[in-house]
């Protein structure tokens, strides 16, 4: 057991840190990431990144990586937080589609694809919830006919983040009609500028463009595009979800950064006004708490980034840290607006002449999606209850 | 970085478990509620099965006769112990006592009961406060009366203070004073209270060595009751496991309801993540890291809450059975609130962190 880093862990982060903190934008200087300007600011910062060979640290070398392993990746998230880095419009490509198609793709579709999603040429959007396939996910009905050379898919995928503004699309459809829930089902790349393909943008609860319905009308995708083998679609699709539950899409360094400022904002608070520092009252308690939270996060990630360096897989154990993941950040916020009382409803200067929601509240909203998306924290409770208890099946 | 148990670690771990497996059963602790001699744990065979793997010696020097290992491998001993609810002293001796014995500076002599003469100890007359350890012996003539002394009748020696003239650490002998039983809900606890007389062959440390000492027996002593409390908890989350997974009610099992599934998840849930904090505040303690004192208090934190949320599910998942003295779930479920209000609470062990962040703060540039 040794909870310590080693000399080249070390200079591995001071590099890091020194590329971040002269090239991280300042606060707000980048709009929003669901607006179209916004959109393409982030890409540019992404540009930036891939450039100084920064986006995607653990990837080959090929594909604009390090090859450097977990523990880096880890560090590089520490300091990418520490620095205020801003959000990832590559996220679902980089972190979730990524470690998939490490496994399942070809080498001409990670020589076509890998480079492009790393440097933000490509954004990637996530097609696997449909209307009536939610936490249900088995129930998908969008379709995909053999055609002359590929496919044509028809249906509707829904609550696709950064759908309405992305370039390709991950998604699942049926391709055996006669087959039923988890079989028959099959992983496709799709262009989001093929003929066929509507996108409707749905206006989230900040009133952004965060996600988008779209609409599939025989859109051909060829077969060179088709993920893994056909038919086993649930089977990639579920080494996705993995990733999306576990380690690789929420670094703990998100936490830990928004828990240090929320004890900054707690000691912030004049104690005449609601005597907070009193280590009694209720609020301290509720930020220590979540401050206690985002630091048992790091350290549980530690020891599974542990495990997985030594060859271990994460099985329904990432049904547990998406549970805890996702309530410590509601739970962060939760804090800092009650912190803030009255004025946590309040929109601050975006510097451009305009009002946006202030850092914690838009935090908020973002972390209330967080036990809703990757899976309802509901069905991950019965995963976990399931696979790691034991108990029956209903 | 590697956040895993060797496997020499988890050899030992297991070799415990085993000796525990046979000696400490829910019939044994049954018994021990029904009759329970007042010394019955001074001459137990089970303590001797223990003790004689070594554990108590686990922490002193291999140049002294010790094992020479440290919290690292002690700590998922101490997870074990709790599994079963131990009504010996083993993480007190192991993990409290003897590394203070070692760290004061004590001879041979003061750690030979410890190395092959049965030894078993236990900590009293101090309680965890966020800003302190709060002495709470109390004079009595030229006596010393410490109260509030857990598994007090099947400990050989009481770790405690006197505050006579300034804080002063001494290794008691119970034998030698007056021992009477407090009786409290969990009574395989054996809590007591020991009169004592202070003598210059009982003293072990006084003035700061004495005061950070004492600082580190009470972190101590909440590093490890952290460590019992996720063996309890991992015992009372299984336990209810496969009751509910038996237990049929509308012609199904009840563990097959979303209702029930959630109480236990969550409860699962809380204990996955309470225990890398245990483990890592084991060595930070182990390697005197200057964070040592931050992460015991996340670590007895977060095993306090996880604890309280297993007991309190696994009594509602059982339905009235867990409700009765016959039933092995209140052998755990005792026991786990004891160890989660003792040595500091969960809100107790997080007003000491906030302390120590605002300390942190205004002392470094922000």
């Amino acid at each position: 057991m040794d909870l310590t880093f080693t000399p080249e862990h070390d200079a591995f982060r001071m590099e890091a840190r020194a590329w971040l903190e002269a090239n991280v934008p300042p606060p707000g200087a980048l709009r929003s990431l669901d607006t179209a300007e916004g959109f393409d600011d982030h890409r540019v910062f992404e540009r930036q990144l891939f450039d100084a060979r920064w986006s995607v640290v653990s990837w080959p070398k090929a594909y604009g990586g390090r090859e450097v392993g977990i523990m880096e990746w880890l560090i590089f998230e520490e300091e990418y937080y520490r620095a205020g880095g801003p959000r990832r419009v590559s996220q679902n490509g980089i972190f979730l589609l990524a470690p998939t198609m490490f496994e399942y793709a070809t080498d001409a579709q990670l020589e076509r694809y890998m480079a492009k999603m790393a440097s933000g040429e490509e954004i990637w959007c996530q097609g696997w919830s449909e209307p009536d396939a939610g936490s249900d996910l088995a129930g998908i009905r969008s379709k995909a006919t053999k055609t002359d050379g590929g496919w044509l898919l028809s249906g509707q995928k829904t609550w696709c983040s950064r759908g309405a503004f992305a370039h390709r699309c991950f998604g699942i459809f049926r391709t055996d009609p006669s087959a039923e829930r988890h079989r028959g089902l099959t992983y496709f790349l799709i262009p989001m500028d093929a003929p066929g393909v509507t996108v409707r943008p749905i206006a989230q609860l900040d009133g952004e463009t965060g996600f988008a319905e779209v609409f599939f009308d025989e859109v051909f995708v060829p077969d060179e595009d088709v993920l893994g083998t056909i038919g086993d679609g649930w089977k990639v699709a579920m080494a996705t979800a993995g990733s999306e539950r576990g380690i690789s899409l929420r670094s703990p360094a998100r936490y830990t950064e928004a828990a240090d400022k929320l004890v900054d904002l707690l000691l912030a608070t004049p104690v005449d006004e609601g005597h907070h520092l009193d280590p009694r009252s209720a609020i301290a308690d509720e930020v220590m708490k979540a401050y206690a939270d985002a630091q048992a996060y790091k350290l549980h990630t530690y020891m599974t980034a542990t495990k997985v360096r030594e060859g271990h897989t994460v099985g329904a154990e990432a049904s547990a840290t998406k549970i805890f993941w996702s309530e410590t950040d509601v739970a962060i916020h939760r804090a800092a607006l009650r912190l803030l009382g009255e004025s946590a409803e309040l929109e601050v200067d975006d510097g451009r002449g305009g009002t946006d929601l202030s850092e914690w509240l838009d935090g908020y909203l973002f972390a209330l999606s967080g036990p809703i998306y990757a899976g309802t924290n509901e069905i991950q409770r019965n995963v976990v209850a399931e696979r790691m208890l034991g108990l029956p099946r209903a | 970085m590697r956040f895993s148990f060797t496997e020499e670690q988890l050899v030992l771990r297991d070799t415990v478990t085993a000796v525990l497996a046979d000696w400490c059963t829910p019939g044994d602790l049954h018994e021990l509620y029904a009759n329970d001699a007042p010394d019955a744990g001074r001459s137990h065979p089970r303590w001797n099965a223990l003790f004689n793997l070594g554990i108590t010696a686990l922490h002193i020097p291999e140049v002294d006769g010790g094992l020479g290992l440290d919290d690292r491998e002690l700590i998922a001993i101490s997870e074990a112990a709790g599994r079963v609810a131990l009504p010996e002293p083993l993480s007190e001796t192991a993990g409290v006592v003897v590394p203070i014995l070692v760290a004061s500076g004590a001879g041979h002599h003061a750690l030979e009961p410890f190395l092959d003469g049965g030894g078993a100890a236990t900590l009293g007359g101090v309680t965890f406060t966020p800003s302190g350890p709060r002495i709470a012996s109390v004079a009595d003539g030229h006596r010393v009366r410490t109260s509030g002394i857990t598994q007090a009748t099947a400990s050989h020696h009481l770790l405690a203070v006197s505050s006579a003239s300034g804080p002063e650490l001494h290794l008691a002998v119970t034998a030698d004073g007056d021992l009477t039983r407090t009786t409290s809900l969990d009574r395989t606890r054996r809590l007591g209270t020991l009169t004592w007389t202070p003598t210059d062959a009982t003293r072990l440390a006084t003035g700061p060595l004495a005061a950070t000492l004492l600082d580190q027996a009470v972190n101590r002593a909440a590093l490890y009751s952290a460590a019992e409390l996720l063996g309890l908890c991992d015992a009372m989350i299984t336990l209810t496991a496969v009751y509910v997974s038996e237990r049929k009610q509308f012609g199904v099992p009840v563990g097959s309801f979303q209702a029930v599934k959630h109480h236990l998840a969550g409860a699962r849930v809380k204990l996955e993540f309470a225990r890398p904090a245990v483990y890592a505040a084991a060595w930070s303690l182990a390697t005197e890291h200057p964070s040592a004192t931050h992460d015991i208090s996340l670590a007895k934190s977060l095993a306090s809450d996880a604890a309280d949320e297993a007991a309190r599910v696994s009594l509602q998942c059982h339905g009235a059975i867990g409700y009765t003295f016959e039933h092995d779930l209140h052998l755990l479920m005792k026991r786990a609130w004891a160890l989660s209000a003792a040595w500091g609470d969960a809100r107790s062990h997080r007003a000491r962190l906030l302390n120590l962040l605002q300390a942190e703060r205004s002392v470094l540039p922000s």
